[in-house]
């Protein structure tokens, strides 16, 4: 989704006189200065207080704070519920993002197949596409009523013989964290879908040509051509939905809570309930900060990807 | 010779047979959850849990739909989304456009600066965010206002739609700017006179992302608002679940109801905006 904005752009006058006047260089500044103000206000003053919060203790609800050191950090990092959090978002985020690979990539190669009509596949991409269109909210209480013990998809298992008796997806300790990623993985795999679909779309015909001369089967052509074409797309987007997922929030705020018993507590939730039920702004601070750090390393290395290319 | 071009026949036969049966299973996956959705919308509340489940109930009905549209709350809460998806939207394509406007046509120091951290904002965890905004939002006095929600969705929504328009303008010739200059007109005249028509496509497909950002929000609108006259579509929704734990088919139709400007803004320019966002994702 990141791209570099700036291209050079040719001086506006090349025969213009080389000093301009003072007001004349201030003219680019002058567009700009809306998107600075926004910029300042909503990025850069939040977070310098977000990190002089989490040094500092009663924050927000109490106007006399006093300076913690890191009392906060310590505080967080021993935290069994932290941690916790810390090993379910690794697991939630990974698991998510295999999935969303192998899946994107199958039905973006099934969408880019020569063998069916365009029309057959336009009306195959809009249903492959819906997932993605509705709002976390939405998702949320479609599979809470999918995955209640009492609802279809318990019935269809219990129908085949694979349980027993209605299962309680969301609200059993050993399968909530599943349960979640199995939603996640739902709602997030077309967005890797679109993207590979038009990477794929820009892969030469002829180099699956000459492949074909040399008598190659479909999984060689798979492996020596689809794969190394794809694979800065595929890096890019694979980082990108790390970064996204381990920001994810409502999905899990609106069908679990971080329950039961803590088992799908990510670091978004464990950050919100400090803040906002249990009123803990600054061990929530110092919560926020360790959580924008961590995403700053994924950051980092998407953006030492970008510049390979 | 023909044994061969039958055997090739038959092959290729075989290979479409598999990808529209791989492509039908997928789809299963993808559109079943949003049918059941859909057909539990139309039940009486008694029958979403029957067994064996049917798809179509003896109590089909639109009730929950009339409920849902008869309800002073619930009306409010898309009055309050569409007022907020707007505002932001409006205000984001103006101060993007300047911004783009800027960074296509200008040089000028600390430009790459500037656009770097422009593009990194976008990769801020919102969840850092919610703690120093509650506080600054409370503190001028924007706790539960349209303008609080307004100015914090514009993190979200300002940085792309300025790579987005800035990229847009640069394919752009600058000779069309010139020609207003010739005339004496300044880069303002050209930005209103010249390049803004012709971008409308460009910013049809960043406002329709713009909006869709701003409508599906969920946490900024949780935390900086209380009352249920400035909450949004996806906590009503949220709060239906509080209230009646176990009026489905209410859910599923405000579920539905709330999705329709996502789904008709998509339909509409399906094809500009997956175009638009790919090559945001793909050259990235």
């Amino acid at each position: 989704m990141t791209m570099l904005a700036t291209k050079t752009a040719a001086p506006v006058e090349p025969a213009a006189p080389k000093r301009k006047s003072l007001a004349r260089r201030l003219v680019p500044y002058g567009y700009l200065s809306p998107t600075i103000v926004l910029i300042v206000v909503l990025m850069v003053v939040p977070i310098v207080m977000v990190i002089s919060y989490s040094f500092r203790d009663n924050v927000i609800v109490q106007d006399n704070s006093v300076f913690a050191g890191f009392a906060n950090y310590t505080k967080v990092l021993t935290d069994p519920d932290f941690l916790a959090a810390i090993k379910n978002t690794a697991i939630f985020i990974t698991v998510s993002m295999v999935a969303h690979l192998v899946l994107g990539l199958a039905f973006a190669m099934m969408l880019n197949t020569e063998l069916l009509g365009g029309v057959t596949k336009a009306i195959f991409r809009i249903v492959y596409i819906l997932p993605w269109l509705f709002t976390i909210a939405v998702i949320a209480v479609i599979w809470r009523l999918l995955l209640d013990p009492a609802g279809v998809i318990n019935y269809v298992l219990h129908s085949i013989g694979l349980i027993n008796e209605g299962v309680n997806w969301l609200g059993d300790p050993g399968k909530a964290l599943w349960a979640v990623t199995f939603i996640n993985i739902w709602s997030g795999y077309p967005f890797f879908m679109i993207s590979l679909l038009a990477g794929l779309q820009g892969i030469p015909k002829d180099l699956y040509e000459a492949a074909a001369v040399d008598g190659t089967n479909w999984f060689q052509r798979f492996r020596h051509v689809t794969l190394p074409q794809l694979r800065p797309v595929i890096i890019s987007m694979a980082v990108l939905d790390l970064i996204w997922t381990s920001q994810q929030f409502a999905l899990i705020w609106m069908t679990t809570g971080g329950g039961p018993l803590n088992t799908t507590e990510m670091l978004s939730t464990y950050t919100y309930k400090q803040a906002f039920s249990e009123y803990e702004f600054s061990t929530a601070s110092a919560a926020a900060v360790i959580v924008l750090l961590l995403t700053m390393i994924l950051a980092f290395f998407y953006v030492r990807q970008q510049r390979e290319r | 010779m023909i044994a061969v071009a039958v055997a090739v026949k038959t092959k290729r036969t075989l290979a479409k047979s598999g990808v529209l049966a791989g492509l039908i299973i997928g789809g299963l996956f993808a559109g079943l959850p949003v049918l059941w959705m859909l057909s539990t919308s139309f039940k009486g509340n008694g029958d979403v849990f029957q067994n064996p489940p049917k798809l179509i109930t003896s109590t089909f009905s639109f009730d929950a739909y009339s409920e849902i549209l008869g309800n002073g709350t619930q009306l409010r809460y898309f009055l309050n989304s569409y007022i907020v998806a707007i505002a932001v939207t409006l205000l984001t394509l103006l101060v993007a456009l300047l911004a783009g406007f800027a960074f296509s046509r200008f040089n000028f120091p600390f430009q790459k600066t500037i656009n770097a951290v422009i593009v990194s904002v976008q990769a801020v965890p919102p969840i850092t965010l919610v703690i120093p905004y509650f506080g600054l939002v409370v503190g001028l006095g924007l706790y539960n206002t349209y303008a609080g929600l307004i100015l914090t969705h514009m993190v979200f929504t300002l940085p792309y739609a300025i790579i987005m328009i800035t990229a847009y303008l640069n394919t752009l010739p600058k000779e069309l700017d010139e020609s207003v200059k010739v005339d004496g007109g300044t880069g303002w005249t050209a930005l209103w006179r010249i390049l803004v028509p012709i971008s409308v496509p460009g910013l049809i497909a960043v406002g329709v992302y713009t909006f869709m950002i701003s409508w599906n929000e969920y946490l900024f609108a949780l935390t900086l608002t209380r009352t249920d006259d400035m909450r949004t579509v996806p906590i009503g929704i949220q709060m239906l679940m509080g209230q009646h734990s176990y009026e489905w088919n209410q859910m599923m139709a405000m579920s539905i109801l709330g999705s329709i400007p996502v789904l008709v803004l998509f339909l509409l320019f399906q094809r500009r905006f997956i175009g638009g966002l790919t090559a945001g994702a793909v050259k990235a």
